[in-house]
């Protein structure tokens, strides 16, 4: 590999004239989800366009990667060319000086098409750190056969103590349909992404303006308990070890009357493959609460090149090309319209063919254009980030608080102890990390 | 007579179900891979259906099976080799020439196991990038080496000591110079042990996830990386990962079965005195 890498650019000054036949191969690091997958099917055809370019995939499953990426960048390790990071990473990377400046992105690439709050994601001190490969919000999805049975009319924007009004409502247990499904699955990524943007619409935040934690505050404890009641009388049993895999499951197999979660899994549940329940789909905003501030969160994967890679105009080559309009066209007339990487492009919104095939295309672009995660809460905050805090104690604290919670979901401790033991524990690693 | 028969039927029974009982997750697995992703995941789980192909098709179209076992064969029984070639002249030192010093020698070795190898990740990964040892099968070896070295040891030291010092006295007798004893007489009579301990040194690397999911990327990645690249967060994958673990463990399921054997021979080696 390294030899490899020494001998390219060598060679190419030595016979200008061969460059097409000393291909340059780049690792490209990558999550397995489904999006990702179509992506590395069509290596093909970006090789046939790029016949001087070669890829290598790593594909690996969202928290092994993330793990061994930090491991290669923190170490200036230049295993990789190109990395699919979070939204979560790629500001506290960038502040780090790891990843590469996307300044120079060609004409054709048409930045100002990308939506404006992912783009911001991928920013820090105004420039581009990496390259939306494709973005979500969250939205709720409701049975319209249980609604209309029931004679619930869902208005624009549902609240939260209509949902509950719901659950209780299309809650059928004894026929196996229950009120509502909800993450419960510990970590920061799981329950607490779901956690923190019903926190918000209950008016409260992760830090105050000084860092301080403020998971015993009013707002948290009113957010909590309505959680936990509300999954305790109309959610399904066992919702510890729900995450959003098990969620998606159970909805499409038919067991949930309603279901909050992100707008990625629209496009599968729409699906008669792989749901049950396809016809009978219905969409609304998130919930909200007593304030719409941060009541749906933002998130996307997105493709940055590490400053250690060796090949870095080749991976930018790639990202440009895999976050592209045409790869876009590419996807959906390969493999079919309900299949192109959403939440990136308003080109992508505009596009007849995946209005036409995706009718829940607007619901999401309206999500994702109305998530603000610079003004995520009631109150003023320090951080950026609608379900998470941009900074690097986050994935402990976040994973931490989410075990306590889903510890007073199973009733092992009263939701007052289970956010007191929280606030004592994230107190306890701002204060080591040098916060106050 | 009527006694000891019915002792005897209920220790086979007794052994039989804490036989299914362990069988049990590798059969769930392996019926599994033939469902389809959505009876996968259903409850009540099925256990009759159609079975289907489907997740070995795809698993074989998303990534090179043999490629990731050709990796696994090679650093597994090359690190074993190596670890041999090491661990043989060791226990026969500490064998049959102890000092005082040699049981807490053993204990020391024994302890470096007791370190959770995450503690160490970054000294080794900045080690290995220093000598361009990343995502080579030649680092992955010497690391699967260093890692079974004190099991090895250990193992083929309590087999060693079994031997008679007569033995090896009366071959010395006979001319035979440090090598021709160990090669000689030693090593053919403690050759169940050392298979043994040679097999459970392959299934050790084999089964190892840690290092190599953190010091391959492609070129290197031996059948836990392939494993690893199943499972999901988003999306139903419990047929697809069921297939490819029904995959990456068939290899070293056989290569077991057929050595029970030895292996049986190998562990109770020596314990009955």
């Amino acid at each position: 590999m390294r030899l490899q890498h020494a001998i390219i650019p060598l060679a190419g000054a030595m016979a200008l004239a061969s460059v097409s036949a000393n291909a340059e191969t780049i690792t490209v690091a990558t999550v397995n989800n489904n999006d990702m997958i179509i992506m590395q099917g069509l290596t093909d055809e970006f090789e046939k366009a790029h016949p001087d370019i070669k890829l290598d995939w790593v594909v690996l499953e969202e928290n092994v990667l993330r793990q061994r990426l930090t491991t290669d960048i923190a170490t200036d390790g230049g295993q990789f060319d190109v990395m699919t990071i979070g939204t979560y990473e790629v500001p506290i990377w960038a502040k780090q000086g790891w990843l590469t400046q996307l300044d120079n992105l060609p004409e054709d690439y048409d930045k100002a098409d990308i939506l404006k709050p992912i783009r911001d994601g991928l920013s820090h001190d105004g420039s581009l750190y990496a390259l939306p490969f494709y973005g979500e919000s969250s939205m709720m999805y409701y049975r319209k056969d249980l609604f209309d049975k029931a004679g619930i009319e869902v208005p624009e924007q549902p609240t939260w103590d209509e949902v509950h009004d719901w659950a209780s409502k299309v809650n059928d247990p004894d026929n196996g349909v229950y009120g509502i499904c909800l993450r419960g699955k510990p970590g920061w990524g799981e329950n607490m992404a779901f956690l923190s943007t019903l926190v918000n619409t209950y008016g409260g935040r992760w830090f105050d303006e000084d860092w301080h934690p403020e998971i015993d505050s009013p707002a948290w404890h009113k957010a909590v308990n309505f959680y936990v009641d509300l999954m305790n009388n109309y959610g399904p049993p066992g919702a510890t070890s729900n995450g959003f895999n098990e969620n998606q499951a159970l909805f499409s197999s038919g067991k949930c009357g309603m279901w909050v979660d992100a707008t990625s899994a629209a496009g599968r549940i729409y699906n008669p493959d792989e749901s049950k329940v396809a016809d009978e789909l219905g969409f609304a905003p998130a919930p909200i609460a007593e304030t719409p501030k941060g009541s749906h969160w933002l998130w996307s994967w997105a493709l940055a090149i590490p400053k250690s890679s060796h090949a870095k105009d080749a991976a930018q080559t790639f990202i440009t090309w895999a976050t592209s309009k045409d790869y876009v066209k590419l996807v959906g007339e390969k493999k079919g319209w309900t299949s192109v990487p959403p939440g990136t492009r308003e080109s992508t919104y505009q596009n007849a063919n995946y209005q036409k095939a995706a009718p829940f295309a607007d619901f999401v672009l309206k999500a994702i254009q109305t998530a603000d995660p610079t003004d995520p809460s009631a109150k003023p905050v320090p951080y950026t980030g609608v379900q998470y805090a941009d900074i690097p104690e986050f994935q402990a604290i976040g994973t931490q608080v989410g075990q306590m919670i889903a510890a007073a979901l199973a009733g092992q401790r009263s939701v007052d102890q289970a956010l007191s033991a929280a606030q004592r524990a994230a107190d306890r690693t701002m204060r080591q990390a040098g916060y106050y | 007579m009527n006694q000891t028969l019915s002792k005897k039927l209920v220790l086979t029974l007794l052994a039989w179900f804490i036989a299914l009982v362990v069988f049990f997750p590798i059969f769930w697995m392996i019926l599994t891979s033939f469902k389809t992703e959505g009876e996968a995941v259903a409850t009540p789980p099925s256990l009759f259906f159609d079975p289907t192909l489907a997740g070995y098709h795809e698993v074989m179209a998303r990534a090179d099976y043999v490629k990731f076992a050709l990796n696994s064969v090679i650093v597994s029984v090359g690190s074993t080799l190596l670890a041999l070639l090491v661990a043989v002249p060791a226990a026969y030192s500490m064998a049959f020439l102890p000092t005082p010093r040699t049981r807490g020698t053993l204990l020391w070795m024994l302890s470096t196991k007791m370190l959770p190898p995450v503690g160490v990740l970054m000294p080794i990964y900045l080690i290995f990038r220093d000598l361009g040892l990343l995502d080579s099968l030649t680092g992955l070896t010497i690391v699967y080496m260093l890692m079974n070295l004190p099991i090895v040891v250990w193992m083929l030291y309590t087999f060693f000591k079994d031997v008679p010092r007569d033995i090896l006295e009366a071959g010395r007798m006979d001319g035979a110079g440090t090598l021709q004893e160990v090669l000689y007489l030693l090593m053919p009579l403690t050759l169940p042990g050392i298979a043994s301990t040679g097999l459970l040194s392959v299934i050790l690397s084999w089964n190892e996830a840690f290092w190599s999911l953190n010091l391959t990327t492609s070129d290197a990645a031996p059948l836990t990386a392939f494993i690893a690249s199943f499972s999901s967060p988003e999306g139903l994958f419990w047929a697809k990962l069921s297939a490819a673990s029904t995959m990456a463990i068939a290899p070293i399921l056989i290569l077991g079965w057929m050595t029970q054997k030895q292996m049986v021979r190998g562990l109770t080696f020596g314990a009955v005195k």
